[in-house]
């Protein structure tokens, strides 16, 4: 499909005019908006180097934990090999992120560039913050290739590409390798399948340990819950997002499996917050499925004994929660084509040397970095992320993080054992097709 | 403004020196005043414009809905419906628990503080000292010492109460953090008032042949009435404004029982975009504020 025809598909499709259209070198007119900024000039200007004059860019995120640095100091790197670019990055809590930038966007002070998670690009294509990059990939040779096609989907709002993945973080089974060991397990050899997990957690039991804590928090309670869904074959959401499918049958297994776990007596009761990974570190428990994110945490416990693997397969196919980091370019009053050249460059560099963000704690989004030397010897990390091909994301639909919050209700009163898992997931399906519902009022389906 | 001092001053003895005219009132209210409408009495009024809205300030369509967002409030058949009043059930739950306390155990504090003995000061300042921490402190102190599996408090008592998943016990946990963390606040307000409470009316009671309990029952207690409106008052909106509290202690949990107004309608608006719905539950729970507050000050004014 040529960029024209999606640019033009876009405008006419969406009427998003403003934003859809600022990076539209070659598009064939398609609303006076368009037609007005198009003598911005050509958006396919050679995208790995910038000679204009002197640029400077605001680069914000949300990584506030051990990643911050490593961002930092690659920010850090790039401005040393590009005299002419200057980035500045500024930190703010995810929270605090996604209600500020659309905030500094709208009073046209939004900064240039900046990361969001996958689940929240569609909502933020649709309320205009960030711009379509189609041209972005195109103009860097990005394809579905260079990265798995599920990540790479999931930039897709109706037919148009608003960003460009950085790295993605699935959901891993950690354990504790002295915890293991004591069971008589080998902690060589964790569990993969269903059957070996319950073996496992039945010896544990013998042990006196609780090897799995349920949490009902949706940090990574509601991550687990989706990882069993789709390993039995359901889904969270239709494709289009039309209507919830969670508490169909599949979903309904996997609840039930969660609230077994409390029930056989492998979880204690009343899981705290964070309580199932600080239970992890002190040796109350021997498994914690959490994000790839929490390396970084376990590997400043020198006395901590660790390992991580996927996760066990207990449905009928292998899947695992992710969240993916992609980055955005932010609308602007008045878009600057050098700023976003530079931009590009920035973003196609990043991506380029994104073996330093996987230390961090990630897995790369580009292939041929994940497939590289280098990230196999992250062996945690590549133990992660050889789950590429079996990630879920949420549909790429405005508002579905509306939709999500919602499950993650059910699965709390579910696991703290409040609603069978049955009934917590229907009524919670009726309430998430209203605000399926609503939001496609809201958005335009 | 000059001509109406110029009146004022006429209409004096010749000697005196105008100090006011009319508008002087309003001139002193004015920096005040301005504040007030700029930040408050604006918005107020533009919230109920976009209440009647389908709102979100990024969006360009913006459709007029009259007073559905009201009506779904009603509508048990909405997305809204069970989640908002289940919301504010939990704030009124919370305000019902919260309260009594907040206003009877300072007062015992302010009474016990108010007397002399040898480090007064300290214990003035101990008591005081949680309200200095900021609501993410406590909570977050106070959410890893009552963790149900792993917490400094139930190891203490040796049972294994869901003190942040379950109920009743997330109510207690929550009133009971919140009054640790305020007391100390009303304590202060009611020593003052205490202070300002005239020495010559104790000796009257005693001279009267008072006791303690007479004493406390018609000097002390009438003398801080005043302050004890204040107290409720403030107290009660406090209460019923809880956020960070339920919001880093409990999450919400279970299923959002422990979920209040304010966190609901910030969820709705803030994370949800739909602004509308969110001014609309908003003025829901103003109506309802300003229904126990009126209450609130009808019970004072006939004690009075």
């Amino acid at each position: 499909m040529s960029l024209e025809s999606l640019t033009r598909r876009r405008a006419l499709g969406l009427g998003l005019g403003l934003g859809a259209t600022v990076l539209a070198g070659c598009g064939g007119g398609g609303g006076p908006k368009q037609a007005a900024q198009q003598s911005s000039g050509p958006a396919t200007a050679a995208p790995t180097s910038y000679t204009g004059p002197t640029v400077s860019l605001a680069f914000w995120n949300g990584f506030t934990g051990g990643d911050g640095p490593f961002m930092k100091r690659l920010v850090e790197q790039f401005n040393s090999a590009h005299p002419n670019i200057k980035i500045t990055m500024n930190v703010y809590q995810w929270s605090d992120y996604y209600a500020k930038v659309p905030a500094a966007v709208s009073a046209g002070r939004g900064p240039d560039l900046g990361i969001m998670h996958v689940d929240s690009v569609a909502t933020n294509a649709a309320r205009q913050v960030v711009l379509p990059l189609d041209d972005v990939a195109t103009s860097l040779s990005l394809t579905e290739a260079d990265f798995s096609p599920p990540v790479w989907q999931a930039g897709v709002y109706k037919g148009a590409r608003y960003s460009i993945p950085l790295d993605v973080h699935p959901l891993g089974m950690f354990y504790n390798r002295t915890v293991l060991s004591k069971a008589g397990l080998d902690p060589d050899n964790p569990p993969k399948t269903g059957e070996e997990y319950l073996a496992a957690l039945e010896a544990l039991k013998k042990a006196g340990v609780q090897g799995h804590w349920a949490t009902p928090f949706p940090f990574t309670g509601s991550m687990q819950f989706g990882s069993l869904l789709h390993q039995y074959g359901g889904r969270l959401f239709a494709d289009d997002a039309g209507v919830s499918r969670f508490a169909e049958e599949p979903g309904v297994q996997a609840l039930t499996w969660l609230v077994e776990l409390v029930n056989k007596g492998y979880s204690p009761k009343n899981v705290g917050q964070d309580a199932d990974f600080i239970a992890l570190q002190n040796g109350k428990a021997a498994f914690n499925w959490n994000g790839i994110w929490s390396i970084n945490t376990l590997r400043e416990h020198k006395d901590l004994e660790w390992g991580v693997a996927p996760l066990p397969q207990i449905g009928t196919e292998p899947a695992a929660w992710a969240g993916s980091h992609q980055f955005v370019i932010f609308k602007q009053r008045r878009p600057d084509q050098n700023k976003l050249t530079a931009a590009k460059v920035f973003i196609n560099w990043i991506s380029g040397h994104s073996i330093e963000w996987a230390k961090a704690g990630q897995v790369p989004a580009r292939k041929t970095i994940r497939e590289s030397a280098e990230f196999k010897e992250l062996k945690e990390q590549a133990a992660i992320g050889s789950q590429i091909d079996h990630l879920y994301f949420l549909p790429p639909v405005a508002g579905i993080g509306d939709a999500s919050a919602v499950v993650d209700q059910a699965v709390n009163a579910a696991i703290l054992l409040k609603k069978s898992p049955k009934d917590a997931l229907t009524e919670a399906a009726a309430k998430a097709d209203k605000v399926l519902e609503q939001n496609r009022k809201k958005y335009g389906a | 403004m000059v001509s109406l001092t110029l009146k004022g001053a006429a209409s004096r003895p010749a000697t005196a020196v105008p100090r006011s005219g009319r508008a002087t009132p309003y001139l002193f209210l004015a920096p005040y005043l301005l504040l007030f409408v700029v930040f408050v009495l604006a918005p107020a009024i533009f919230g109920i414009w976009i209440s009647l809205h389908d709102w979100d300030y990024l969006l360009e369509a913006r459709p007029f809905v009259g007073l559905d967002n009201y009506t779904a409030l009603l509508d048990p058949a909405s997305a809204v419906y069970a989640d908002f009043w289940m919301s504010m059930r939990a704030t009124g739950i919370f305000t019902l628990f919260s309260v009594p306390f907040l206003v009877v155990l300072p007062l015992g504090l302010a009474l016990l503080l108010h007397r002399p003995f040898r480090g007064r000061t300290f214990f003035r300042g101990l008591f005081f000292a949680p309200y200095v921490l900021g609501v993410a402190v406590v909570s977050l102190m106070w959410r890893l010492l009552l963790d149900p599996n792993l917490g400094l408090v139930d190891w203490l008592l040796g049972t294994d109460i869901g003190w942040t998943t379950s109920l009743p016990w997330a109510w207690v946990a929550l009133v009971g953090v919140t009054v640790w963390w305020t007391i100390g606040f009303n304590g202060v307000i009611y020593l003052a008032g205490m202070q300002d409470i005239p020495r010559d009316l104790y000796d009257a009671a005693k001279v009267d042949g008072a006791g303690k309990w007479a004493e406390f029952r018609h000097v002390t207690l009438p003398g801080l009435r005043p302050v004890a409106l204040f107290v409720v008052t403030t107290t009660i909106l406090a209460s019923a404004n809880m956020f960070g509290q339920s919001y880093l202690l409990t999450q919400g949990a279970p299923g959002g029982e422990t979920r209040t107004a304010i966190y609901y309608i910030l969820d709705q608006g803030l994370s949800q975009y739909k602004m509308g719905s969110a001014a609309a539950m908003s003025y829901v729970l103003t109506l309802a504020l300003i229904l126990v507050s009126v209450i609130n000050f009808r019970l004072f004014r006939r004690r009075s």
